[in-house]
């Protein structure tokens, strides 16, 4: 399981991959924003996305809109984790094909349930 | 405003008393007292207007004063308050990163070691346990005797180190105080250049009134509107139960998505 990590700050990239590591997913990579991280998932082999949405260059609503118009990529799972929290962004970010999306400030028992259930319901 | 309201009343009895003759003038046949009180008008609408100019010119320039970008002023080769702030906050950014990642350095080296603690103590607890039920010979007893003895030392050697690291992380948190102090000041200098430019609109106001110009308030309005779309990102909600636009907990968005069909 290979995942890709983008968000504009370190910390955050940082403090997203020690979750994942302690959740038992090891092999991950960074992006600071979309602009970077299109290139490295459509080469890269990627499993999963996570990423932010308000990011200088490619935001991540464009990156995932970006991603679903991907033939190779659009059936990539992706969440979005995001201090973003107008009820239009998140029906804005259902309607371009998100698995899931999680508010800043969150916990590590939100970030791992929405992985699971992201998972559930791809292998289920 | 109180000054600029008289000066604009003034003007406009001026005018009131002034258009009333020139019609009773006209009508009499007085052509030359007409031409006379026409001068008289022009001049009250001058002098009203650079009066109102001259006034502008000064609040304008105490404003700029203010704000202390005016290249002529002695404090010119320090830096503006405003290029200051920047540098404030840019500090804090610093500041915070510094001490997010001093603190994620030192956590993840704390983790192995009470992973490493964790796993022995279970391996050593199970080798026990047999001891306990007498399943271990002479030969394994004393292997375990020697496996607790290097445990016991290693464990204090790791509560060592992890009590230094949770020292250090708390030590990590000092940034608190120092950008709490930063930004109190520049939340003042914000709220300084909030009140100089409502008063830099004000005079911006009153020469549109002397010199009656209209603005279309709704086309403006139209395209404040257009500037702001859904998609424009907003950064972290800070009253977010006062807005009824914006979720306010892990909650919220589960519901929403739920009632989507997620």
């Amino acid at each position: 399981m290979k995942i890709l990590i983008v968000d504009d700050f370190s910390t955050m990239r940082r403090i997203i991959k020690n979750l994942l590591r302690d959740l038992g997913f090891t092999n991950t990579a960074e992006a600071d924003d979309g602009t970077s991280a299109l290139p490295m998932l459509q080469s890269g082999n990627f499993d999963f996305l996570v990423t932010d949405w308000n990011m200088p260059g490619m935001t991540g609503i464009d990156l995932l809109r970006a991603v679903r118009a991907d033939e190779r990529l659009k059936h990539m799972p992706v969440l979005m984790v995001t201090a973003e929290a107008k009820r239009d962004q998140i029906i804005e970010a259902a309607q371009a094909g998100v698995n899931g999306y999680v508010v800043k400030p969150f916990t590590a028992q939100v970030l791992k349930e929405k992985i699971e259930k992201i998972f559930e319901r791809v292998n289920g | 405003m109180n000054h600029s309201d008289s000066l604009l009343g003034d003007l406009e009895s001026t005018l009131k008393t002034h258009a009333r003759e020139l019609v009773e003038n006209l009508e009499q046949g007085n052509f030359g007292e007409a031409v006379q009180l026409i001068h008289e008008l022009n001049k009250a609408r001058d002098r009203g207007l650079y009066h109102e100019v001259g006034k502008l010119t000064r609040e304008l320039h105490t404003a700029i004063v203010n704000f202390q970008i005016d290249p002529r002023t002695p404090v010119a080769e320090e830096v503006s308050q405003i290029t200051d702030a920047t540098e404030r906050l840019n500090y804090v950014v610093t500041m915070t990163e510094n001490a997010a990642n001093r603190t994620m350095d030192l956590v993840e080296q704390s983790a192995p070691l009470v992973n490493e603690l964790g796993d022995e103590a279970s391996r050593l607890k199970a080798e026990w346990s047999r001891f306990m039920r007498r399943e271990i010979d002479a030969d394994g007893f004393r292997d375990l005797a020697r496996r607790i003895d290097q445990f016991l030392g290693r464990s204090e050697r790791h509560a060592q180190t992890l009590s230094t690291n949770l020292n250090d992380i708390m030590l990590a948190q000092d940034y608190q105080d120092l950008t709490g102090q930063v930004i109190k000041r520049v939340t003042q200098l914000v709220t300084q250049v909030e009140q100089d430019l409502l008063k830099l609109m004000l005079m911006a106001s009153s020469v549109d009134r002397f010199a009656g110009i209209q603005h279309n308030l709704d086309e403006l309005l139209e395209a404040k509107k257009k500037e702001k779309g859904p998609t424009q990102a907003e950064g972290p909600q800070i009253a977010a139960d006062k807005r009824d636009d914006v979720v306010s907990s892990q909650d919220d968005v589960d519901d929403l998505l739920s009632s989507l069909g997620f």
